[in-house]
């Protein structure tokens, strides 16, 4: 089976953001890099099918020069190969990227069966490139996936949304994105990371659109609170809390 | 006119959807909701309630059960036929998804997520990045805007008007119907309270320690009607199941009141529990970030405070 996992390079940030004096970016001036949390989910997934049936595992990202360092850390996880198109570093709308993404996967000469993106990015969150692809390619598409069984090019998929777990089937090829919680990834061995730096990277320039969707300023969201009223330390400020709980109507 | 998807499943209104009709009146006069799906066509009284004067109602055989993929044809179809201004939904896993296939069909843009919408050319809108912790100016290129509304931006208020039914048949394509639902079931593997629904949420992060002291938070939940939540590290440490999770990988709550036992704040957790209407905090670290967001914060240890407080609790009670 060949599998594609399409990745997202992303700041890892911590509890507060800090912008960029154009108010455009975040300053990444002090964060580390990696992949956004569901798609580490999806490549563990790849990697356990192509350990279960044999095939291969393909990583395609968009993104700066930099992205081959998340390529290179999934490359250990035990995927097979990675395609990289390059940007200059600026975001791309979400159908440019998704234009990009099925232009590369469209001058593949592996025709993938199973297409897996992460349910949604964790600096974006546009929920809708992993659709954008699924409709050019004309293929299927199953989301928020949480556990996944794939036999005899059948994809049997829980997905739950709220407090309802609904069980999809689908044919293959398909393209299925999935949630925290499918599986739990792997952490790259030495000897992974080791092989990972002679596994092949493809670079590709993507000519860039002009963006429907486009980004003007950042800004910080207010927070709803200005900041906590201690009620006091350990078990003396229980009084004042139960009070507090009079107060908001949960204790009669 | 600005066209409304009004989400349910299988008849039972997605409440959220009442924000999304309450935000399209803030932008224009004239407001139609869509149902997909026969089982919607119940829900006439309460989109008129909220505003509405006409709801569609998208017929085929093969929509009953969620069917995102039909459900973007059918909107691309209605779209086609009457032309609004806008298209909206709720800012819900399954409101972005359903306007995601239509903005794909129509090959249009789609804002997911905002929390102001502004029409005009280019439409110009204020959505979430970040799971809301970050607010994006963007404008929107296109004629006709796409856009979900972010969760809790805005509060549903009933401006009650006349509604009328118009039902439609949907001409879907063979690939729409190629994704089959074999079942569905509730939760399986959470067994308190939902935590979506639950007015009172008691949450455990690493400062528990460990799987056997959220026995203290299980108690506690159970005598508030409760349920039990908890931070990603959690999870990770298999120390509670998934389900449990709060945060932007895991769901989003916004209860009455939020209980956060040894969590210390990060980002992603907090994009889980802002929308809260009150956040206590019991934590030993006078400086965690959460304190920025909470309401109350008493500092102290946990395993010391919840049992003083179940304690206080059941007094009250007699």
């Amino acid at each position: 089976m060949d599998i594609l996992v399409c990745l997202k390079r992303v700041p890892l940030a911590g509890s507060t953001f800090l912008l960029t004096p154009d108010s455009r970016d975040i300053n990444t001036d002090f964060l580390g890099f990696g992949i956004s949390p569901h798609e580490e989910n999806a490549v563990e997934a790849g990697v356990q099918l192509v350990e279960q049936l044999g095939g291969t595992l393909t990583l395609l990202t968009l993104g700066p020069t930099d992205a081959e360092e998340q390529l290179r850390t999934q490359l250990a996880i035990g995927a097979t190969r990675g395609i990289l198109l390059e940007t200059e570093g600026e975001d791309w709308d979400p159908q440019a990227t998704a234009a990009a993404l099925v232009e590369a996967i469209n001058a593949e000469e592996t025709k993938f069966d199973l297409i897996l993106f992460g349910a949604e990015s964790a600096d974006s969150a546009g929920y809708q490139i992993h659709i954008r692809v699924a409709h050019a390619l004309s293929r299927p598409i199953v989301t928020n996936v949480k556990t996944m069984k794939i036999e005899n090019g059948v994809a049997q998929c829980e997905r739950a949304v709220g407090s309802v777990r609904e069980l999809y089937e689908t044919t293959l090829p398909a393209v299925i994105t999935v949630r925290d919680g499918l599986n739990i990834p792997r952490y790259p061995s030495v000897p992974g990371r080791i092989q990972a730096r002679k596994k092949p990277i493809e670079h590709k320039k993507p000519e860039p659109r002009v963006p429907k969707l486009e980004k003007v300023s950042l800004s910080v969201a207010p927070s709803n609170s200005a900041g906590a009223q201690i009620l006091g330390t350990g078990v003396e400020a229980v009084p004042a809390l139960v009070d507090v709980l009079r107060t908001i109507g949960v204790l009669a | 006119m600005i066209l409304v998807l009004v989400d349910h499943d299988r008849g039972e209104l997605d409440p959220l959807s009442l924000r999304a009709l309450t935000a399209a009146r803030k932008i224009s006069t004239d407001v139609h909701a869509v149902v997909i799906g026969n089982d919607g066509a119940a829900l006439s009284d309460i989109c008129g309630e909220y505003g509405a004067t006409k709801l569609h109602v998208a017929q085929h055989p093969e929509i009953t059960d969620y069917t995102p993929a039909a459900s973007g044809r059918a909107l691309a179809q209605l779209v086609n036929s009457l032309k609004p201004e806008a298209v909206l939904a709720a800012g819900s896993p399954r409101g972005n998804e359903q306007l995601a296939h239509l903005a794909t069909i129509l090959d249009l843009p789609m804002a997911a997520e905002c929390s102001e919408i502004t029409l005009g050319n280019p439409h110009s809108v204020v959505r979430a990045r970040w799971a809301a912790n970050l607010m994006e100016q963007a404008l929107v290129h296109s004629e006709l805007l796409i856009a979900t509304v972010l969760a809790f931006a805005v509060e549903a208020e009933a401006s009650p008007a006349a509604i009328a039914i118009s039902n439609f048949d949907v001409v879907l394509e063979p690939i729409d119907l190629q994704v089959r639902i074999l079942g569905r079931g509730g939760e399986a593997e959470r067994s308190g309270a939902s935590l979506t629904d639950a007015k009172v949420i008691v949450s455990g992060g690493r400062g528990v320690g460990g799987p056997e002291a959220f026995s203290l938070l299980e108690e506690l939940a159970a005598l508030l009607d409760g349920a039990v939540g908890c931070s990603r590290v959690v999870t990770s440490s298999g120390w509670r199941p998934h389900a449990e999770q709060v945060g932007q990988t895991g769901t989003k709550v916004a209860p009455d009141l939020y209980i956060a036992a040894g969590i210390s704040g990060a980002m992603q957790h907090i994009a889980g529990c802002k929308n809260s209407k009150t956040i206590v905090v019991i934590n030993t670290d006078p400086e965690a970030p959460i304190l920025a967001y909470a309401d109350y914060a008493i500092i102290g240890d946990l395993h010391k405070v919840l049992p003083a407080l179940t304690q206080a609790i059941k007094a009250t009670k007699g």
